[in-house]
């Protein structure tokens, strides 16, 4: 690698990052759809999908070979363009986000972090505004079908994420405030002092805040109990009604890629990242450069996993709000409150300090 | 690099630009709309000020202009007609353009001295955080001017909701 000059060996490393984080992040999407039926199914007092493979492993590929082979349908009157761009957008937006998560441990080779795509000092806001581009995807995905079933289901959805984004926002300040930085790996560095302690929901006295943004983030992505955008009994499928093979599956991925991001976020800045929950206690186990790194990202994705079993637990759980009570809840409870948290978590730095 | 990406998304918002003007839907006007926020964001991060360019993005592109698309959509505008418009635009209209671009032009051609330079994303790599100092000017020698902005945004946002609201 001597040969080579620096912004070479930056160039290789980002590219294979970039590969090797796609190709994990789209299998997980898969796997993440056959673990919420496997788990949706036993919730149910059914088996769920098991008759391709082992316990039914291979359904995800069999599914998107399916996908892949159906006929793509484009129906009359859609605006053409639009209809296309859109699934796009929302797949893009959501794969687009994870650049910025730190997968694991700071592992410096050759000058390169192994285990972030991109470390920028605003990682946070960058997630925050690609989660509002993806906005886009829905809208004109409803508006594009010239079907009314779409529309109302991208109306609502837009709606929904527009002011749930409100919460969203303000449940993470607190967290900010106490890393003071907006950059993910500093906001990770600031839990890792003492294990599970220091985490920002259990020593940071966040867990007002955890909630808000659990709350958020069930909206944001659309899912239930705040899946009214996909009513089955009042909107047909919601926003992707007139959708059909691989645009339809686009939009199928987006919402788990979404899920995941979700999840990641959640895991970074309440729950120490890639950190272990026992701080510095077994750090002579694991001490060379790959094991510390292969322990780093066994606890971040143990974290994210915990996060997507909650959110299939919730859904075989809770019923359906109703669209009023959503826009209510979003408003009038979920805003207040993040605000409140926001002063006491101010109040409470500057006594500190 | 800087100077290609520099020129890739200027080009890009020139073209959303010209898009816009060109357009005959109004949602595709409005989508190139974002098309060169989005490039503007770009171009403010390029050059150092990446606050700037995540606000642009989360406000502009990811709020407002939802909420246009929005109306749009809910409005169901159709196209537009092509008109040739009136005269004035085309007598005074175009000179008038390009006497402001040639006026620009000159004014910051012969101020270069005084304007200086800017150095595209020099300012990416410094250890001072562009957001920790935005911040601090914020809230020491630009505190009145942030306050009354906030009230102001605050009485908009009482007038919406008393207009809003069909009974007081």
């Amino acid at each position: 690698m001597t040969h080579l000059t620096n912004f070479e060996i930056f160039l290789l490393f980002t590219i294979v990052k970039i590969a090797v984080v796609l190709v994990i992040t789209l299998t997980a999407v898969a796997y993440t759809v056959l673990l919420e039926r496997k788990v949706l199914g036993r919730l149910q007092n059914r088996w769920g999908p098991s008759r391709v493979g082992p316990f039914g492993l291979l359904q995800p590929l069999v599914d998107g070979l399916k996908l892949f082979l159906k006929e793509d349908m484009m129906p009359l009157a859609v605006e053409r363009p639009l209809f296309i761009l859109a699934p796009i957008i929302a797949l893009g937006c959501a794969l687009v986000s994870i650049a910025v998560v730190p997968f694991g441990a700071v592992t410096m080779v050759h000058g390169v972090d192994l285990f972030q795509i991109a470390n920028l000092n605003i990682g946070l806001l960058v997630i925050l505004g690609v989660t509002s581009i993806g906005v886009y995807g829905i809208a004109l995905s409803g508006w594009s079908s010239n079907n009314k079933y779409s529309l109302f289901g991208s109306l609502r959805a837009t709606a929904q994420m527009i002011s749930y984004e409100l919460a969203l926002g303000l449940s993470l300040v607190g967290v900010v405030l106490r890393a003071g930085s907006l950059s993910l790996r500093d906001i990770v560095a600031s839990q890792s002092a003492h294990g599970a302690i220091s985490w920002n929901i259990f020593g940071g006295f966040q867990f007002v805040a955890f909630f808000i943004y659990l709350m958020a983030a069930y909206a944001e992505t659309n899912r239930s109990p705040f899946d009214l955008s996909e009513a089955e009994s009042e909107l047909v499928a919601g926003y992707h009604t007139e959708y059909s093979s691989m645009k339809f599956a686009m939009f199928f991925m987006a919402e788990y890629a979404n899920m995941i991001t979700v999840a990641c976020v959640a895991t970074l800045l309440f729950f120490g990242g890639a950190s272990s929950p026992f701080g510095h206690l077994f750090d002579s186990i694991g001490s060379g450069l790959i094991l510390s790194g292969l322990f780093s990202i066994a606890w971040f994705v143990a974290k994210v996993f915990t996060f997507l079993l909650l959110y299939i637990w919730v859904r075989g759980t809770l019923p359906r709000f109703r669209y009023d009570q959503l826009m209510g809840f979003g408003w009038k409870f979920l805003l207040p409150v993040a605000m409140v948290n926001i002063l006491a978590t101010a109040l409470a730095l500057s006594y500190h300090r | 690099m800087q100077i290609a990406l520099f020129i890739i998304f200027g080009l890009l918002a020139v073209a959303g630009a010209l898009n816009l003007l060109f357009q005959r839907h109004p949602i595709n006007s409005a989508l190139s709309l974002v098309v060169v926020m989005m490039s503007l964001a770009v171009l403010y991060w390029s050059l150092g000020a990446e606050f700037l360019a995540a606000a642009q993005v989360i406000v502009y592109a990811g709020a407002i202009m939802v909420l246009f698309i929005f109306v749009v959509m809910l409005l169901n505008a159709g196209e537009e007609d092509r008109t040739h418009g009136s005269k004035i635009a085309y007598i005074a209209g175009i000179p008038g353009a390009a006497a402001i671009v040639c006026l620009l032009s000159y004014v910051f051609l012969s101020n270069r001295q005084q304007l200086g330079t800017t150095q595209l994303g020099g300012y990416l790599s410094s250890s001072v955080s562009n957001i920790s100092e935005i911040s601090h000017t914020l809230f020491t020698s630009l505190l009145l001017p942030f306050e009354v902005t906030s009230i102001l945004i605050l009485v908009a946002i009482l007038g919406a909701v008393v207009l809003a609201r069909k009974e007081l």
